[in-house]
Order: structure tokens, then sequence, then C-alpha cells
């Protein structure tokens, strides 16, 4: 094993072990959301952005890092917005994302093996159709394209903007669960 | 069985595996890639001719599949996960459900909301994990579309499958 092998399982491991102790293998935590009892999925998601964002950002500015180095996924538009839609409905019945799936799996969860295995063919039954859907999964390709290209806005900007975004986004879920008198 | 961390602790600390992440790989997080792997793998495996289309060669002409960056990523997080629940004491075989559904139809519906969400992840290159964390911290258009509208559609289909979760 070489050393990008190592590293790969050592970040993933990390990956899972927070995932798992943030209490994200639990569906019926991540379904809640939906019934806005629980929401977990959205402090954990959102602070995790936040810092690697703000994290990012400051190695950046400090020359720690160089970010033409980090890959950016590039953009398809509508069909990530149809993916979108489609992936939310899963999310529902599920309770659970491909990740979270993974870790509900490994603690001992059938519903996330069952995820697994619905993932598994979904994913090869689309790739097995891509001749047909390739046309539109291809379609207003963008490439790497950033709120910052979007908005010109600079970086930093939109990197405040979206930390205030955030910060306004947690006020607002401990006021709605502090107004129902703790856990609902 | 220890309760879960606090969730914006334990969403620091993951803020930072991922910026671990950019910094030593050059590359963020990412669960369905991995899923996109095996099936390439497995499909060029039992039926070489399907699996030379656009798509499956996308992934199988990167070199060997089950070596790839992402699929040992996610055996880290299996491992991570396990290791996780097990020293927490949270690891026990069990099925998790809403209250007034059955283990079977419970089941069937996790199998079906995987089967959206690989058709889905397909269609936008990625999922919660590849998309929304990783490609949200990294303020692509795209991730932010996907994530947008992946919260929009559960937030819209809930109230009709209510049943399921309460």
């Amino acid at each position: 094993m070489n050393e990008q092998a190592i590293l790969a399982v050592l970040i993933g491991g990390a990956f899972g072990w927070s995932l798992e102790h943030a209490g994200l293998g639990d569906a019926n935590k991540l379904a809640g959301q939906f019934y806005l009892r629980d929401f977990t999925v959205i402090k954990v998601m959102f602070s995790a952005i936040l810092t690697a964002m703000l994290g990012l950002f400051w190695l950046g500015r400090l020359g720690m890092i160089d970010l033409n180095s980090v890959y950016v996924p590039e953009t398809w538009l509508v069909p990530q917005i149809a993916g979108g839609l489609i992936f939310g409905l899963g999310f529902v019945l599920s309770g659970l994302c491909p990740g979270t799936s993974c870790v509900a799996a490994a603690s001992g969860r059938g519903d996330g093996l069952a995820t697994v295995l619905g993932l598994f063919a979904g994913v090869l039954a689309t790739g097995l159709a891509w001749p047909w859907i390739q046309g539109f999964a291809n379609s207003t390709a963008h490439g790497a394209f950033t709120l910052p290209h979007l908005t010109g806005l600079p970086y930093g900007v939109v990197v405040a903007a979206i930390t205030g975004l955030g910060i306004a986004v947690f006020a607002g879920i401990e006021w709605f669960e502090a107004s129902r008198g703790g856990r609902a | 069985m220890r309760p879960y961390a606090n969730p914006y602790l334990a969403g620091v600390g993951l803020g930072l595996v991922l910026l671990a992440a950019f910094a030593l790989a050059g590359q963020g997080l990412g669960a369905s890639g991995a899923f996109a792997e095996a099936a390439s793998a497995t499909v060029a495996a039992l039926s070489p001719k399907s699996a030379g289309n656009a798509w499956f060669q996308s992934y199988l002409s990167g070199g060997a599949p089950w070596t790839a960056w992402i699929v040992l990523e996610l055996l880290g997080v299996i491992l991570g996960g396990t290791l996780s629940a097990i020293l927490a004491g949270r690891f026990r075989f069990q099925v998790a459900r809403g209250p007034a559904v059955d283990l079977t139809p419970r089941l069937l519906t996790a199998v079906a909301g995987g089967g959206l969400m690989g058709i889905g992840a397909v269609l936008a290159r990625g999922c919660t994990s590849g998309q929304a964390l990783t490609g949200g911290a990294l303020l692509s258009v795209g991730s932010w579309a996907f994530m947008i509208a992946a919260f929009a559609a559960g937030y819209a289909f809930a109230p009709f499958v209510k049943r399921l979760w309460s």
C-alpha cells in the first residue's frame, strides 16, 4: 500500500467516526429533520461546511495551501438539480444517505445494509442506462464553477456571507427548539 | 451506551477531517463515488460489452476500481463507523424504523430509497458527501444547487410518507 492509499483509509476512518459519533447512523434522527423534530443533520453539516470553508480560505490566504491544488467538483446545473430532487425523495424513504448508510450498516443496522444494496442497484442501473440519458446528464455543463464566479463577488465576501447565513440558520434552529420547550 | 456527541462539535470535527482531505489528498470526502467504482467493476466482470459505455469507462479507465482512492476512503468510513460504535457501546443488530412500520416494509423502503439516491447521485455526480459537504465548502454552484434541491424535495415529499416515521 502506498501513502495515498493509507491516507484514504485514515481520512475515511475519521469521516465514519465523526458521522457515527454525531448520531448520523440512526435513520430516525436523519428522517426527523423532515418533520422538524431533529436538527442534527443540518447542525452537523453546516458547521462542517463552515469549518472546512473557513479553514481552506485562511490556509489559502496565509499561503499554506495552494487552492488550485484542490479539486472542485464540476457543475452540470440542470442534471444536478434533477438528481438532487430524486435524491431527496430517496433520502426521506430510507432515512439515510450514501455515507450514513455505510455507517449505519457498520454499526449493525439492517436498514443501513438495505440502503447500501439499493444504492448499488440504483447506481448500476443508471450506469447501464447512460447511453439513453447522457444527452440530458451532460447538459448545462459549466466546468469548475463557483459562487464567486457566479456572483462576481470576491472569494472572501462569499465566505463571509455563507458564514453569516450559517450562523443565522443555527440561531433560527436554536430559537425554534427553545420555543418548543426542549425536545418536541 | 454513551450518548451522541454535541452536533456542533461533531460538525467542527467533521469539517477538520474535510479540511485535512483537501490539504493532504487534494480532494474532499465522498461516498457514492465508491458505489460507482464498485458498480463499474461488477459490470466489467459480468458483461464487458455493457461496461463499454462512457459512464462505466470514466471509472474503469482510471485504474483498478477496487483500489481507487474513493473506495479505500469508504472502506475507512466502514472501519471508522464500526470502531466508533463499538467503543461507544452503540453497536447493536437492529433496524431503525418509525413506530408504526413493520420490519419488511421498512427494509423495502430502505432499498427503494437507496435506489432513488443511486439514480440521483449518478445524475448529480455525487451525494451529500461529495457534493453537499465537499462541494459546499468549495462553494461549487452545482453542489449548492444539488443540496438545495435534495432538501427541498425531502421536505416537500415528507408529509406524504409521514406514516413511515411517526
